[in-house]
């Protein structure tokens, strides 16, 4: 091997020795105006989702029905708390895992006394967040077209405390519902400029697999639950 | 030699001839994609313009391959300036050796995969056990081949082939699980399993579904979340991909990641589209210390270098390919002897093996086109069947096939031949039953296992001849009573 | 309108009567049917075979002969693809591609030129039974044909038509894909004629007789009671 980038040069020079005939456009798109690629356009052909709120967040609804999430509507934090508390109470909980930041940090002291929290800011035992029973996020956005909840790096705990626990909770409010993956990509571009999180995941209903017959099964290897608990 | 390079063509049509008949098999398969397709045909119809959705991604990555240099450079600057390390391997070895030097330097002992068709293509599980570390495939259906010790049937759905009692014999037999024909049971046994493979393992590989030039990023599509675990748990992780995957923009992902989902599985988007630039960042909390990825090229730039077939570079593999092909539905994955099955497998493989090894998979289609209406970025497969016949055969035509074919184009410029010959068709015919399913019935391979027409005495030509003369007679008749 | 009536190979030989019945159809609606006698292969065989230069010196011939037709009619959606889609691409940058391209130009399938080209749907046909199409890939797939020979037959009186689920699935021909993997051929038709057969029809119609012949000898062999017709005889019939 050449170098420690491997065969770059020889692989590079290849490459640019058949880039010298070109390679006609068979499906020309109406998307390259300049020729530089723009994401504008994409919406129209993509499945629609209606401008107002209340139509973004009526679709979010009907998807996370399909997708077996659970999405509870609640008026403040207070509601969020007990919401988990009877979660808690319901599967038997012991330990719940969660991180630092805006909402988390207010709704921790709601939560359960006798309910251990394990707060993975500044490191953990991976050993100890896979005995944890739930695992408590936040998230950057929220994508009505698709049901997805958008967590990263850097504002949900991460890159493991979303899927590790077998209950993945989200707390998210009202107003981090984007229409489409175009906006929240352009949501995300403008929030952290050049640097962003090591990790951005789209999460689209709990865990699942079809790998046996094509048959549907929550919980391969993430959560088997999936709640998310939307504040206004 | 000359038998060595006939391997992959005799095994081909040694197993097409048993799985073409092997009834219970073929209806595993035919029930688990007509469960997809249900599920595609939903989520297809939920787009506004699907048509025109394709031709933005097939623009897209149109523009990715045709500036691949530009890209791959990007992505490098991008993802090096964030920790990340790049990889540059012409073929497998150098894929292989550069993985085995990496963990015999960070004292490796156990690694966890997520599902990579790079990986099997560069026969990398088997170097790596040779070397004597643990390797666990975390996907499940990828997992049940590992145990069954077979390659992915289908390199989207690994095991689609099997039945739920076959996978819970496995189970038994491997793992000394209790029997038992639920789908969701035998899920959680593979859980519980594998939720060790992760904590335990020190590296993690995984492939790439789209690598991102603009924010120097790796894109994973997956729906169980493995890996999710895989790339944030072990503490160096290693993504193995294709050049080819390259996309200028994040922001193209908006579109591709619905294309993929709707053609590959029929869902709106899949369980977990992640993003990875780079390792662990200065005040995260977790991650591995380490993220290399390794480009392969291994025959990608050969392909590359035919614009006639350049496109067959844009496959996001989402598989929808296998999933519509009638082929595929009735000989299964196993008989193509590939990593890429299927349609697009008997496009790329040619290219990245050798035309004249195996030239047989673009031979073996009727060329119905039903992969080049279903694929998502519009390549033109079935076309490039029959392109990849005529460079098989402009590189070295088989005597005895280029004879009749010189013989037939003889007869076919030859009108008057051609009418004189036909006329023993009905000959033929009457004689035909005498020899019909025996050693000199030259059209046995037909008549084995379905009937031939038998001509009419007379053919189209004398009908129409004789109707034209009776019209001409009818008119002049006319004339004469006038 | 005059109309030169392209007839494969298989049809001349093997199924007269469905060129005839084009004729029949066509001369009822009052256009003047003609048959060049030189007329011979498209030279697809070749072509799907990899042996282009074979192909192109068949093709030559076609070319030649069909000049000065106004329009071409190919009563087999497969031949209808070659001429239409495969002969530009066959000729491409070599002298003869002005010429294949108008010969593709004037290229039609038969239901396509009733519908589309004359918006002719009914043509008074009466036939008593219960059938299902089969949608040729070629002429689905190449061509764009899946709506009139549909909209044809609605208009047949008699007829009731029943789709199968898999109608658009390949019967498994693909000319000499039939013959060199006759095992996986045969697969695919049991595959489709059990769609067939689901259906409980009579007929199976369809607009190319390359594709009956692979159902009609598998039924013949497997079953016996389904029968298998051209779109042309189920118009023409009275």
């Amino acid at each position: 091997m050449n170098s420690q980038n491997g065969d770059r040069e020889a692989i590079l020079g290849r490459v640019r020795e058949a880039l010298r005939v070109p390679a006609p456009l068979k499906h020309p798109a109406e998307r390259s105006a300049g020729g530089e690629p723009t994401t504008a356009h994409f919406r129209e052909w993509l499945p629609p989702v209606g401008p107002s709120l209340d139509e973004k967040f009526a679709l979010f609804a009907k998807l996370s029905e399909t997708l077996r999430s659970e999405l509870i509507v609640c008026a403040d934090l207070a509601q969020a708390a007990a919401e988990i508390s009877s979660l808690s109470s319901a599967e038997s909980w012991k330990t719940i895992a969660l991180h630092r930041g805006g909402l988390l940090d207010k709704l921790a002291p709601l939560l359960p006394s006798g309910l251990a929290q394990l707060c993975v800011d500044g490191g953990y035992d991976k050993n100890a967040l896979e005995a944890c029973d739930a695992g408590i996020t936040e998230c950057e956005l929220l994508v009505a077209q698709t049901g997805s909840v958008c967590v990263t790096s850097d504002n949900s705990g991460g890159r493991v405390l979303s899927v590790l626990p077998p209950h993945h909770i989200v707390i998210a409010r009202q107003t981090q519902l984007v229409t489409d993956l175009t906006e929240a990509y352009e949501s995300l571009a403008a929030k952290y400029r050049a640097n962003y999180p090591s990790m951005i995941s789209f999460i689209t209903g709990p865990s699942r697999t079809g790998d046996i017959e094509r048959i549907l099964v929550l919980g391969a290897h993430g959560p088997k639950r999936l709640t998310i608990l939307l504040l206004p | 030699m000359s038998t060595l390079a006939e391997a992959p063509r005799d095994q081909f049509q040694t197993d097409a001839n048993r799985t073409a008949t092997d009834d219970v098999r073929r209806l595993a398969v035919r029930r688990a994609l007509s469960n997809y397709q249900t599920a595609r045909n939903r989520t297809g119809a939920t787009f506004t313009d699907w048509k025109s959705a394709r031709s933005a991604a097939a623009t897209i990555k149109h523009e990715a391959v045709n500036h691949l240099d530009k890209y791959l450079e990007e992505f490098e600057r991008k993802f090096t300036a964030r920790g990340g390390k790049v990889f540059w391997a012409s073929n497998s070895e150098q894929a292989r050796n550069y993985i085995l030097e990496l963990a015999a330097a960070r004292g490796v002992r156990s690694i966890v995969k997520s599902k990579a068709m790079t990986g099997e293509e560069i026969h990398l599980n088997p170097a790596l056990l040779a070397a004597g570390y643990g390797v666990v495939e975390s996907d499940l259906g990828e997992y049940i081949q590992q145990l069954k010790g077979e390659a992915p049937y289908h390199f989207v759905f690994p095991c689609m082939h099997l039945r739920r009692d076959e996978i819970s014999d496995l189970f038994e037999k491997e793992l000394g699980t209790a029997k038992t024909d639920n789908p969701e049971e035998l899920t959680m046994i593979a859980r519980r399993v594998l939720r060790r493979a992760y904590i335990d393992a020190d590296m993690g590989i995984s492939g790439g579904n789209f690598i991102v030039a603009d924010t120097g990023m790796v894109s994973i599509t997956e729906n169980e979340g493995n890996a999710r675990l895989t790339v944030g748990i072990p503490k160096i992780h290693v993504a193995l991909i294709g050049i080819e995957k390259v996309v200028p923009c994040l922001g193209d992902l908006a579109l591709l990641l619905p294309m993929l989902a709707t053609a590959g599985t029929g869902q709106h988007l899949t369980g977990y589209n992640s993003m990875y630039g780079g390792p662990r960042q200065p005040g995260e909390t977790d991650g591995p210390e380490e993220f290399h990825v390794v480009l392969l090229d291994n025959h990608r730039t050969r392909l590359l270098a035919d614009p006639e077939q350049r496109d067959a570079l844009h496959c996001i593999r989402c598989g929808a390919c296998l999933n519509v092909c009638p082929i595929f539905k009735n000989i299964g994955g196993h008989t193509y002897g590939t990593t890429y099955q299927g349609p697009i497998g008997s496009v790329i493989t040619p290219h990245f093996r050798g035309l004249q090894d195996w030239k047989h998979l673009s031979g073996a289609s009727s060329l119905c086109g039903a992969c080049t209406e279903t694929c998502p970025v519009g390549i033109d497969i079935h076309h490039h069947l029959l392109r990849n016949r005529r460079n098989a055969v402009q590189e070295k035509p088989a005597p005895s096939e280029s004879l009749v074919w010189k013989m037939f184009a003889f007869l076919m410029r030859r009108p008057a031949l051609y009418k004189f010959a036909s006329r023993f068709a009905p000959l033929g015919s009457m004689l035909h039953p005498l020899i019909e399913r025996t050693a000199l019935d030259p059209v046995r391979a037909w008549t084995d296992t379905r009937d031939f027409p038998s001509a009419p005495l007379r053919s189209f030509r004398s009908q129409f001849k004789a109707h034209q003369a009776q019209k001409a007679a009818a008119i002049s008749q006319k004339g004469g009573a006038k | 309108m005059r109309v030169t009536l392209f007839v494969p190979c298989f049809i001349d030989s093997l199924y007269p009567n469905v060129g005839m019945s084009m004729v029949r159809v066509l001369e009822r609606l009052g256009h003047t049917v003609e048959f060049p006698e030189d007329q011979t292969c498209c030279g697809q065989p070749p072509f799907n075979s990899g042996y282009w230069e074979e192909a192109r010196s068949v093709a030559r011939k076609q070319l030649a002969v069909f000049q000065n037709a106004e329009i071409i009619l190919s009563g087999s959606g497969s031949c209808g693809a070659m001429f239409k889609v495969f002969y530009p691409e066959l000729f491409h940058g070599l002298p003869e591609e002005a010429a294949a391209k108008a010969h593709a130009a004037k290229t039609w399938e038969f239901s396509e030129f009733l519908v589309n080209k004359l918006g002719v749907k009914d043509l008074g046909a009466r036939f008593d039974g219960r059938a299902t199409f089969h949608d040729g890939c070629h002429g689905l797939r190449e061509l764009g044909t899946k709506q009139a020979p549909r909209e044809l037959l609605e208009h047949v009186k008699g007829l009731e038509l029943v789709e199968m689920g898999e109608a658009e699935t390949c019967c498994g021909f693909g000319g000499t894909f039939a013959v060199k993997y006759p095992q996986i051929s045969t697969a695919m038709a049991e595959v489709k004629c059990n769609s067939i057969r689901e259906t409980q029809a009579d007929y199976v119609i369809s607009n190319d007789s390359s594709c009956l012949m692979q159902i009609g000898g598998w039924l013949n062999r497997n079953v016996g009671s389904v029968k298998c017709l051209h779109l042309a005889e189920v118009l023409a019939s009275r």
